[in-house]
């Protein structure tokens, strides 16, 4: 267990302060018949998802500076109910949950499982690799619709006070009226282009729950688990892989999310530009 | 609408017959002081004195039944509750013993059904509900005399929808207490900075082919799709006032460190086991009796269906308290949870994190087994 200790130097690109207005300020996206948006190039910061703390208190993950190098290929819209149901179809996919009857909504009710079976399926059934977003990769999509939910800090003697300030962040927190699908663009269209980001659909991403400690700059991963991916949406959440429905009774303290749906990353043969964006962003992000 | 009329006419006879005997008896010749209490909504409970040094009074109560179709899940599931005052559960009603209630019952002409009140607190008259029975456009006039302390079940009883009535939300809650107030089992006065009052409902809506749940347009028409579903004995839901949710997030209950509350919890149809994560029951009246001794230091309490119990609990630790019928499944499942906000200073000796969640350290071959080396 020791090896997954690998101690890291969290590297901070760019400065903390600006990149928000360089990603509004990117040339206009363009999205080709397919519904694939092409994301220019740009710098956009970034809060680490996971379980910090230091010297043994819980504290915010750290806020980054990242930048894409390259191109980004990515789904202007959520996967929907009739491009699930063919995956559906040809036995790739599960059948899941009870889908509203409307098939030019978005699919909901899947797990980070059936997400990924579906990613498969269609590369396979294309030939281009299609693929989970990253948790960085999605808040760079996302842009202004990212949000960033950092907390005021709070007496780390006390574990009730940081406690009880999320609950009451959570508690604020407004929430489509809508439960249900609704149809692609609904919740409205980001300054790069993509539709219906934080609506009323959480979505899937490839990045795995962990929990680190920080030391100054120093970043050191204690645990890294798989089985809990994080999902984005309204809200940033930590999702067990299985799960479809997300909704709670409320036993646990917290709001969560109303849907659990995704979107995917196109990686074009030849072009590979997505590519290096995922490498690019993963030099910059804890192995 | 024959159906309705036929059961109206009926109604209305019987009514005539039963209250004519309350009609011809005047409160007027017991010359007590009287009192006119305002209800509020749970789990708000009106103010009233703990122990009161006053001699018996009348206090004088009025619920208005509301027929209406209300929301009680974040998917929007509609359902049509029959309703004490528009809430689920009706007001807590409170006062002391050796007091009359006067209670005047409203049945608006809005509303399509007869309704009555059989109050577990009062003697007689199939608790009142022999005496009460009001068709649309009437009102009835109840007084009672409060014989006995505890906190005690309210709910709808007309003849042959009974259960109907009650789990689509008629039962709220009596609470006469002690004239000289609460005691623990040695004569020690107790007394509380708050009370809450939680009516937990179970629900059983319809559901049609595709699993979807059923509306109806009026309450009439989901009385027998809904009473199969009854007759199963399985909830579709069981909530806290009225809908999943409620005592939740900006509803969240709240307490100070030192504050003393106490927790009503009434059930009108099916047994519960409140439990408060995090906390205890401090003193316990589990069957909601005054006069019994309460328990002490309970982890989870059972509330017997057709009762109401009461906990005493002083809040030692802040941060969010989850207050959960303990069946996990009702809980987290169905709807029956609700949350405590509780401000104050962590007490590190109550609670510690010695060390946070950090690797399990490798295992060193040779190492002697630490209990084996104490035995």
């Amino acid at each position: 267990m020791l090896m997954l200790m690998k101690i890291k130097i969290a590297m901070l690109v760019g400065a903390l302060a600006a990149p928000v207005l360089a990603t509004v300020l990117a040339p206009p996206p363009q999205v080709d018949p397919e519904g694939i948006s092409r994301l220019a190039p740009a710098s956009f910061s970034y809060r680490a998802a996971g379980d910090f703390s230091r010297s043994g208190k819980p504290v915010e993950g750290p806020l980054r500076g990242l930048g894409s190098p390259t191109e980004l290929l990515v789904m202007k819209r959520q996967v929907t109910v009739a491009e699930y149901d063919r995956c559906v179809e040809e036995g790739a996919c599960p059948r899941v949950g009870s889908q509203s009857g409307r098939r030019d909504v978005p699919i909901v009710g899947v797990s980070w499982h059936d997400a990924s079976t579906y990613a498969a399926w269609i590369s396979l059934k294309t030939g281009v690799t299609h693929r989970l977003p990253t948790d960085e990769e999605w808040t760079f999509a996302a842009a202004e619709k990212a949000r960033d939910e950092a907390l005021p800090l709070v007496d780390p003697a006390d574990p009730a006070q940081a406690w009880i300030a999320r609950y009451e962040t959570e508690s604020n927190r407004s929430r489509p009226a809508e439960t249900a699908p609704q149809p692609g663009g609904t919740f409205g269209t980001n300054s790069k282009g993509l539709d219906d980001l934080a609506g009323n659909i959480w979505e899937w991403t490839d990045t795995c729950f962990i929990r680190a400690s920080l030391d100054g700059n120093r970043e050191q991963v204690t645990n890294t688990n798989c089985g809990v991916r994080v999902v984005e949406g309204a809200h940033r959440a930590y999702m067990t892989d299985f799960i479809r429905d997300p909704k709670s009774g409320g036993c646990a303290a917290g709001v969560p999310p109303t849907n659990l749906g995704f979107r995917l990353i196109v990686e074009r043969p030849g072009a590979a530009v997505a590519d290096a964006f995922r490498k690019a962003v993963k030099l910059l992000r804890r192995a | 609408m024959l159906t309705r009329r036929t059961a109206l006419m009926g109604a209305a006879i019987a009514a005539l017959m039963m209250t004519a005997p309350v009609v011809a008896e005047t409160a007027d010749e017991l010359k007590l002081p009287r009192e006119k209490v305002t209800l509020v909504a749970p789990p708000a409970v009106h103010p009233h004195e703990q122990a009161t040094k006053s001699g018996p009074k009348i206090i004088e109560f009025k619920l208005t039944i509301r027929e209406k179709e209300v929301v009680i899940d974040s998917a929007g599931t509609k359902f049509w509750a029959m309703t004490y005052d528009g809430s689920m559960p009706g007001p807590m009603m409170v006062l002391h013993e050796g007091d009359y209630m006067e209670l005047t019952l409203v049945n608006p002409e809005t509303n399509s059904m007869p309704h009555n009140i059989d109050l577990h607190s009062a003697t007689g008259g199939l608790g009142g509900g022999a005496l009460t029975k009001v068709n649309p456009g009437e009102q009835v006039k109840l007084r009672w005399k409060a014989t006995r302390p505890g906190v005690f079940v309210y709910h709808c009883a007309p003849e042959g929808m009974i259960p109907w009535h009650v789990v689509s939300g008629m039962h709220g809650t009596v609470m006469v207490l002690p004239r000289d107030g609460l005691k623990d089992g040695a004569g020690k006065s107790l007394h509380y900075d708050k009370i809450y009052y939680i009516g937990e409902n179970d629900l059983y809506v319809p559901k049609d082919e595709n699993g979807k749940y059923k509306t109806y347009e009026t309450v009439g028409e989901s009385y027998a799709d809904t009473t199969e579903v009854m007759r199963k004995l399985i909830p579709t839901h069981v909530v806290f006032n009225g809908s999943v949710g409620s005592l939740t997030g900006k509803n969240a209950m709240t307490a100070k460190v030192g504050e003393t509350v106490l927790i009503v919890h009434s059930q009108a149809n099916r047994d519960t086991r409140p439990h408060l994560i995090g906390g205890h029951g401090d003193y316990v009246w589990e069957t909601g009796k005054f006069n019994n001794p309460p328990e002490k230091d309970l982890e989870t309490w059972f509330v017997r269906g057709g009762s109401a119990g009461a906990a005493l609990y002083t809040f030692r630790e802040p941060g969010i308290y989850a207050y959960v019928n303990h069946n996990l499944i009702e809980a987290v499942e169905l709807g029956a949870a609700a949350h405590f906000k509780v401000e104050g200073k962590w007490n590190d000796d109550l609670m510690k994190q010695v060390t946070p969640p950090s690797p399990v350290p490798p295992d060193k071959v040779g190492t002697a087994d630490p209990v084996a080396v104490t035995r």
